[in-house]
């Protein structure tokens, strides 16, 4: 992908939230990967040139943060948490599982282009352990078979939605577009909250 | 009487929860609006007076944190919210936001009266698609509605997958466009923070936690929690229990009530280890159930109450898997800024590793304690001190279990066991 599908208006909307130019660097590298799915050279150029500082300067910033990825994911990207405790739980045994299963590594992207996977830190999910995030929507308790089938469901176009999410999982570049600040119109979908986030309230309302 | 107090909760399990229509529906934005008809050094006062301290981590009294703000220097000022929840265990912030991202707009205005800002920012960690949707959506519907945009503008970060920047320096150079690096201090966000202006960086709950001080009163807020730890707050309990899940609770109450409370350890097994507050804090045993946790109550038995993120662990459970996984995490958020932290890490894996496998010696463990002696207090921020916190808490626990892992060539556990479906796989 070139430069030229980079919407040089949505980029300067971006800037214009905040007082100083620069603090707009994370969210148009998010919205480059919306673009172009991960952080392309063009990419980086056009921030520079917008921003006005040097192309080291973006891509220092690119290189820090691991959300941002430069070369191609698969159009959904797949996230276990092996942090202790969804390690322990079984994100262990749902990373080895899908890794063999997909046949690629860490980092790795199925041939097809269709599914990348990666294991994640803990992403603040842990009374929903062993977590699985796929383009960082919540998958909530998973298992490795539950794990599994997402991954192929994925690659076969029509993965089941997110846990704690919309009614239907967005592919990598939307949800970028949504991480670049960009209203997609979903947030009014899905459960307001899961059934552990509501344990202390409804034990409460039990009178314990 | 309930032992639970859901305040910050109160509401969650309304479908549409999250929406201005519920907020509102529940008194939302009264507060705010009562805030600012006060003079900004009255909602100060008040909430020092409240007792409310720091829910991100440390427990600073907020109060008195907004109190730093200089006064009449003719300076933009800033409220920075940190909403880069990342510390292990902790999950409190994320579904507060998914399920209630108004309350901390209403605190958000109310916290910039106070300190005379007229720009606030919500730092979000970027690993949380849906949550950012609704915060936004949630900041939309708040001009919408005209409590943004008429003196006082909230705006939306979000970040890209970096634990440092939960450090508040580090989280404002991260705003500021830079690498998430924590900065020097002398001097404090209060003088030069955000683009070098007086700024205060709070925590989600920390601000979530302030309209209902103002609609209430800060006497109703100081009858709950104990003598210097007031409140309720949200503990976050996972693991290998039968009922994961947040309870919210006056500060000062105990795991042991905690369990009562959700159900126990999960069936048929025995609590081995755990965490009050995060990776960060010091582990603790069975003979902490009955430890109050509140900031002095858990200090006061050797570790932090940290973000209140009791992770709990069975017995099936091996203390130097769980503290090598944490140190690797440790090791790959070290943002590489300072010596002790970057190298340090590293060396704390390999020693780690070798034990794990059974190919260390117990030499290894006195050179574990003098890394990590090295390190706490020697870094940059927390985060290297945080490093260590697993790594010397369980030594002292269970020096046993690290030597047994030598004698026996590797490591004793049977990692299926520990699984949330390893009992179904055996029932």
């Amino acid at each position: 992908m070139s430069t030229a599908v980079l919407n040089e208006d949505v980029m300067r909307s971006i800037i214009a939230r905040y007082p100083r130019s620069r603090s707009a660097i994370m969210p148009l590298l998010h919205y480059v990967q919306a673009i172009s799915g991960y952080v392309t050279n063009e990419g980086i150029e056009k921030i520079s040139e917008l921003l006005e500082i040097e192309t080291a300067e973006v891509s220092a910033v690119a290189t820090f943060y691991t959300q941002y990825k430069r070369k191609p994911v698969g159009e959904y990207h797949i996230g276990v948490c092996t942090n202790t405790l969804c390690a322990v739980m079984g994100g262990d045994a749902i990373f080895a599982a899908l890794k063999d299963h997909l046949g690629i590594e860490n980092d790795g992207v199925t041939a097809d282009g269709k599914v990348s996977l990666e294991h994640i830190e803990c992403n603040a999910a842990c009374d929903y352990a062993p977590v699985v995030m796929a383009n960082w929507e919540f998958y909530d308790n998973q298992t490795v078979e539950s794990a599994k089938s997402l991954v192929d469901a994925a690659r076969a176009g029509n993965p089941p939605a997110p846990t704690r999410g919309p009614s239907r999982l967005v592919n990598y570049k939307e949800a970028s577009a949504v991480l670049a600040g960009l209203d997609d119109g979903l947030a009014r979908e899905g459960v307001q909250a899961g059934e552990p986030t509501l344990l202390g309230l409804k034990l409460s309302k039990e009178g314990k | 009487m309930s032992k639970l107090t859901p305040v910050l909760s109160a509401h969650w399990d309304e479908k549409d929860s999250f929406t201005i229509e519920a907020y509102t529906r529940h008194g939302g934005y009264a507060a705010s609006k009562k805030a600012l008809a006060m003079d900004p050094d009255a909602v100060i006062q008040m909430v020092k007076d409240s007792g409310l301290r720091g829910r991100g981590g440390a427990g600073f009294p907020t109060g008195m944190k907004w109190g730093f703000i200089p006064q009449g220097d003719n300076k933009e000022h800033y409220l920075v919210v940190n909403a880069d929840e990342s510390e292990p265990g902790t999950c409190k912030d994320t579904p507060l936001l998914m399920a209630n991202p108004h309350v901390l707009i209403d605190g958000c205005i109310i916290a910039c009266h106070a300190i005379r800002a007229k720009r606030a920012f919500i730092y979000i960690r970027g690993e949380v698609t849906h949550v950012v949707r609704r915060v936004n959506a949630a900041i939309a519907d708040a001009y919408k509605a005209g409590h943004l945009g008429n003196g006082i503008d909230v705006t939306l970060h979000i970040g890209a997958g970096a634990y440092i920047c939960g450090e508040e320096t580090a989280l404002l150079d991260s705003l500021e466009g830079f690498r998430g690096q924590p900065r020097l201090r002398p001097p404090f966000p209060a003088i030069a923070g955000l683009y070098a202006r007086p700024t205060v960086v709070n925590n989600v709950e920390s601000i979530a936690s302030v309209p209902a001080i103002i609609a209430n009163g800060a006497e109703w807020y100081q009858s709950f929690g104990t003598e210097k730890s007031k409140g309720m707050t949200l503990y976050s309990l996972s693991g290998h229990v039968n009922n994961p899940g947040q309870l919210e609770a006056p500060l000062g109450i105990t795991l042991r009530e905690i369990l009562d409370l959700a159900g126990g350890i999960r069936t048929g097994h025995t609590l081995k280890f755990w965490t009050p507050g995060g990776s960060s804090t010091p582990i603790f045993t069975d003979a902490h159930l009955d430890t109050p946790l509140d900031y002095e109550g858990v200090s006061a038995a050797g570790s932090m109450l940290g973000t209140k993120a009791l992770q709990i662990f069975d017995e099936t459970t091996c203390v130097v898997r769980a503290v090598l996984r944490w140190t690797e995490f440790y090791k790959h958020e070290s943002c590489g800024k300072c010596t002790p932290c970057r190298e340090g890490t590293w060396w704390l894996v390999q020693i780690l590793r070798d034990l794990e496998n059974g190919t260390g010696s117990e030499a290894d463990l006195d050179k574990l304690l003098d890394l990590c002696d090295n390190i706490m207090g020697r870094s940059f921020c927390a985060l290297g001190d945080g490093a260590t916190s697993p790594i010397t808490s369980s030594i002292k626990y269970f020096r046993d279990e690290y030597i047994a892992h030598l004698t026996n060539g590797g490591c004793p556990f049977d990692p299926v066991k520990s699984t949330l479906f390893a009992g179904a796989l055996n029932s």
